[in-house]
Parts: structure tokens; C-alpha cells; sequence
């Protein structure tokens, strides 16, 4: 079995007297696809910031040799650490391609930088007609894809995915998954958090369960969509 | 004479400094929300600074053209100014970036005041009057006049408007300064560190301070420790005109109410002279007459113009001219 590209240990997060995430262990390996469902408010945003150092946090936290826990936030796309934040996160008053350089912002190999951009616009083709438009007058679909563009400009080994159906008509929620299958077949290791579990489960391999801060369950997806605990209370059946 | 032109060559002049001072509250205010009240006085350091160059190289007799007297003024002002604008970010405001909103507003004043008062102990309490080195020619044109002072400081506000825009709308670091603006946290994870963009921030908006005080100073040929304080209010007033936080908005309002002050001082003596009222003449009759003119309010009002469109802005369109978002925040 490959080493964990990251890991968790102990991991916590407080708000104020709240304790969001409460203590909790998980690894993701290089390669994989591993979602990490739960109810709203089960702390899997909270956890996905954490990895980003968005927020504080108590706990270790591993990225290959790095201790992440250590590092401020903007050191983490050197790294290869991307994430997508829960509502996107785009440049509203940038434009496309605007968005776009902001996401290779830390890289300064210009040409490979102008071959990666092709590459998103080809893959993304809605992106490309759009590029010099305000991103804030996108829909809530083409801001997602946006948001993935951009942090692939960055050329992470690590993409933390937080809530990338959220408000998106099912349609839109197809194209999406379907970008997020594309990315991980390339070799991009992903951290998947959503809440539709049925379809973060048939996209990933592995999935951990949230539930009030803790992580209840840990299997390979097709275990947890089997799992009668699963079914009833993510599932609806 | 075309007062009326003459009275727009004026406002447009004062209007261009106004402009590049309130580029410099605009944009900080637009990466980390914060008025930087200091900002006039790192303004009134430049033309305190650009004075002591001035006067030393005047002083030595060397026989060099009077422009270039003056732009080493300049260039000696400039990176005080900004080594000025990011000591107030790194010891005054940086520590208050988590704290409530009011605590680096205040710390803001405080710093003015510390900055005036290390003026005064410097150049002292009088009025330190700029060598008139420069010829001043006049040209004419359509029944008015131009001096080359004026033509200068138009020239040079225009470019360095161009310049910031040409930097902030076109180059990576221009990119990341916008996109940090609008969100830190998501800009960190791009990998853009917020100090270093919001430094950066503040050395601009000082070097475009220092440039604005020795164009005050040479165009009204006077420094004084407290000149920082009218010109940083009537620059914010101008920054709040065109939408704070705005950099366009910062340019139009500044040029706007350069032009509004002048018009406004030039013509307020006749608009308030009594006699040309009916009403009024008959009751001031004996003074009309001896007089012929009974004069409300005068050219000296001129700074009340700044404060009263600040006002209006605030009552009738609180996000300014070009401002797209009302902010509720102090």
C-alpha cells in the first residue's frame, strides 16, 4: 500500500466553545479518490479548512514530509495543496481569465503556465467563451468550473473538494462529477466532501462517514452503500 | 479674462492632487477596509521632505536647472514617504488586524498626530516657504491662463493615474492586490501572502503621497506640519465622492470636487452679493449704494465645498459615484 499523501491525527476544531471536529484520525493516499460525507453540520467543511489552514486547528496534520499544521495558508499551493471552498470562492469582480492567473499565481514557469490554461479552456469549454467576462456574472455551474479550473492552474498533487454540487441543478451536478472523474484520472489525488452521498459515493473509492464532529464510518464505497446505516440515513431508503 | 475657464484650469489642477491623495485612502480602504486617516500626513511629509532637499540644494549655489532641483525633491520624498507607509502598516495597523473595526480607525488618528507633532519637532511651527526656483511661465490660452506648474502637475497626476492602473489591471502582483481585496482567505490559497499584498499596498499609496506633497508644495509655494490634514480629509471626501474602495471612482471624484472647490470659491461672492437681490437691495440700500457690492460668503469658503459634498454624498448616495456595494462599515 502506497503512504498516505496526507494525514490526520487527532485533529480538532473549536469555534469559540464549540467543538466542530472532535478529534478526528483519517489518511488519504496518493492517487486515491476519498470522500468524506456526513449531514449539514457534521464538521466536514470545517475539517476541509482545517487541512487549508483557513482556520485553527489542534491535531497533526501530515502532507508528505511537511507537518501542515505548521504552515500558513498561502504556503500550501507550493506544496500542491488546492482547495475549492465551499461556495466556490471565485473573484466575482475578476475576470475568467483573470481567476484563472490568480490560480497559477505561485507557479512562474510562464509557458507551461499558458499550455495548462489551454488545457483547462479545452476541458472546460463554457470557461473559454466566457474568459474575459466578469467571473461574478457566471452561473452558479460556470463559477463552479471556475473554481476547479483555477485550482488546477495551480497543478495540485492534492485537491480538497468542499460541496462541489451545492445549489447546482442536477444537470450541472453530472458535468461537474463528470470534470471531477477527468481530474482524479489524470493522477490528482482528491479529498471529496459532499452531501449527496449517494453520488460522492459511486465517484469515489473510499469514503469516511461525519457525524457531529466525529468520523462514524471508514470503508471503500461500495461497503458503505451496501451499509444498512448508510442507507437509512443518507441514502433515504 | 474667462474666469470661468480659469476656475477649471484651477479646479482641474487641485483636482489631479486631490485624485492621486485619494488613490492612496482608496486603496487601502479596498484591501483591508481601513480609512488610513495618516495618509494626509505622510502627503505633508513629502512636501516637508521634498522642502529640505530643495532648500539644501539651493543653498549649495549648484548650477543645476531648476526641474531638476525640484524632482530630486521628489525623488528624495518618495521613498521616506513609503518607508512612512509601511512602518504605519507593519507597527500600528498590522497587530490590529483581528481587532474590532474602530481600534485601527483610532490608531489611524493617533498616528496623524504622531506624525504631525514629528513634523513639527523637525521643521518646526512656521510656514516653510518653497524657494521660487521654478519659472513660473504663463500661457494663454482661450482667455485664460495655464502656468507650467499647472501644466506639470495635470501632466504627471495623468500619468501616474495610468501607471496604477496599468499595474493594479495588468500585472500579476496588480491581479493579486485585486483579488485579495475582494476575498483574503481564498487569495492565501493561491498562495498570495495577505502582508505582503497589503504592504505593498500601503508603499504605493505612500510613494503617490509623497508625489501629491511636493506638487502641493510647489504649487502654492508653502509647507506647513498641519497642511496634511484639510488635503487628507478633502482627498477622502473625494475618495468617498467617487466610491471608496474604487480606483476609477477615486480619480472622478478627485477631479470633480477639484473642480466643484474652484467654481465654488469662484463664484460664491457673486451668487451671495447681496445687492443683486431685489429684496435685499431695497433693505441694504444705503450700503448697495455706497459699496455696490454686500458680499455673503466670499472665496475664502473655498474648504467648505470638500465638506459639503462629502455630505451630500453620504445623505444622497452613501456608495459614492462609482461605488457598486453600500458599506455599513465605520
Amino acid at each position: 500500500m502506497a503512504r498516505a499523501l496526507i494525514e490526520a491525527l487527532n485533529l480538532e476544531v473549536h469555534y469559540g466553545g464549540i467543538t466542530a471536529v472532535k478529534g478526528i484520525s483519517f489518511a488519504v493516499e496518493e492517487g486515491e479518490l476519498v470522500c468524506l460525507i456526513g449531514a449539514n453540520g457534521a464538521g466536514k467543511t470545517s475539517t476541509l479548512k482545517a487541512l487549508a489552514r483557513m482556520i485553527p486547528s489542534s491535531g497533526e496534520i501530515h502532507y508528505r514530509d511537511d507537518r501542515l499544521d505548521r504552515l500558513p495558508s498561502h504556503a500550501l499551493i507550493g506544496k500542491g495543496l488546492a482547495l475549492v471552498p465551499e461556495g466556490r470562492g471565485i473573484f466575482t469582480r475578476l475576470t475568467v481569465a483573470e481567476n484563472l492567473a490568480m490560480g497559477a499565481y505561485h507557479r512562474n514557469d510562464k509557458g507551461e503556465i499558458g499550455a495548462d490554461l489551454e488545457r483547462i479552456y479545452a476541458m472546460l469549454p463554457r470557461l473559454a467563451e466566457r474568459r474575459d467576462q466578469v467571473a461574478g456574472t457566471l452561473s452558479g455551474g460556470e463559477q463552479q468550473m471556475l473554481a476547479i479550473g483555477r485550482a488546477l492552474m495551480g497543478r495540485p498533487q492534492l485537491l480538497l473538494l468542499d460541496e462541489p454540487s451545492m445549489g447546482l441543478a442536477p444537470l450541472m451536478v453530472d458535468k461537474i462529477f463528470e470534470v471531477i472523474r477527468t481530474v482524479a484520472a489524470q493522477g490528482v489525488t482528491i479529498l471529496l466532501v459532499e452531501q449527496n452521498a449517494r453520488l460522492a459515493l459511486q465517484t469515489c473509492t473510499r469514503g469516511y462517514v461525519m457525524e457531529s464532529g466525529r468520523i462514524t464510518l471508514a470503508d471503500t464505497s461500495a461497503h458503505l452503500l451496501a451499509d444498512p446505516r448508510v442507507r437509512a440515513a443518507y441514502l433515504g431508503e | 479674462m474667462d474666469i470661468l475657464l480659469q476656475q477649471i484650469i484651477n479646479g482641474l489642477t487641485t483636482g489631479s492632487v486631490y485624485a492621486i491623495v485619494a488613490l492612496g485612502y482608496t486603496m487601502v480602504y479596498g484591501v483591508i477596509q481601513l480609512i488610513n486617516f495618516a495618509h494626509g500626513e505622510v502627503v505633508m511629509i513629502g512636501a516637508m521632505v521634498a522642502f529640505s532637499v530643495i532648500m539644501a540644494v539651493v543653498g549649495m549655489g549648484l548650477p543645476l536647472p531648476p526641474v531638476v532641483i525640484v524632482l530630486g525633491g521628489v525623488l528624495a520624498a518618495i521613498p521616506v514617504c513609503m518607508a512612512i507607509g509601511y512602518l504605519l502598516e507593519r507597527v500600528a495597523y498590522r497587530p490590529l488586524r483581528h481587532a474590532p473595526r474602530l481600534a485601527p480607525l483610532i490608531t489611524a488618528i493617533g498616528m496623524s498626530i504622531v506624525l504631525q507633532h514629528l513634523a513639527l519637532l523637525i521643521w518646526g511651527r512656521d510656514p516653510r516657504a518653497f524657494p521660487q526656483i521654478m519659472e513660473n511661465t504663463s500661457h494663454a490660452i482661450g482667455g485664460a491662463a495655464i502656468s507650467s506648474v499647472q501644466i506639470a502637475i495635470i501632466l504627471l497626476s495623468v500619468a501616474m493615474m495610468a501607471g496604477l492602473t496599468w499595474f493594479v489591471y495588468r500585472t500579476k502582483f496588480g491581479i493579486a492586490i485585486r483579488a485579495t481585496a475582494e476575498d483574503v482567505r481564498v487569495a492565501a490559497l493561491m498562495g498570495v501572502d495577505a502582508n505582503r499584498v497589503i504592504a505593498v499596498t500601503f508603499v504605493i499609496a505612500a510613494a503617490l503621497g509623497a508625489v501629491a506633497g511636493v506638487m502641493v508644495g510647489t504649487y502654492y509655494g508653502i509647507a506647513h506640519y498641519t497642511m496634511g490634514f484639510i488635503l487628507g480629509l478633502k482627498a477622502f471626501s473625494a475618495a468617498v465622492l467617487g466610491g471608496i474602495g474604487n480606483l476609477a471612482g477615486a480619480m472622478l471624484g478627485g477631479i470633480l470636487l477639484g473642480l466643484v472647490e474652484a467654481l465654488g470659491a469662484g463664484y460664491i461672492g457673486e451668487f451671495t452679493d447681496l445687492c443683486q437681490w431685489p429684496v435685499a437691495r431695497d433693505l441694504l440700500a444705503e450700503r448697495c449704494m455706497a459699496d455696490g457690492h454686500v458680499v455673503l460668503f466670499g472665496s475664502n469658503y473655498q474648504d467648505v465645498f470638500a465638506f459639503l459634498v462629502l455630505i451630500l454624498v453620504l445623505v444622497f448616495r452613501p456608495s459614492g459615484l462609482l461605488g457598486e456595494r453600500v458599506s455599513e462599515r465605520a
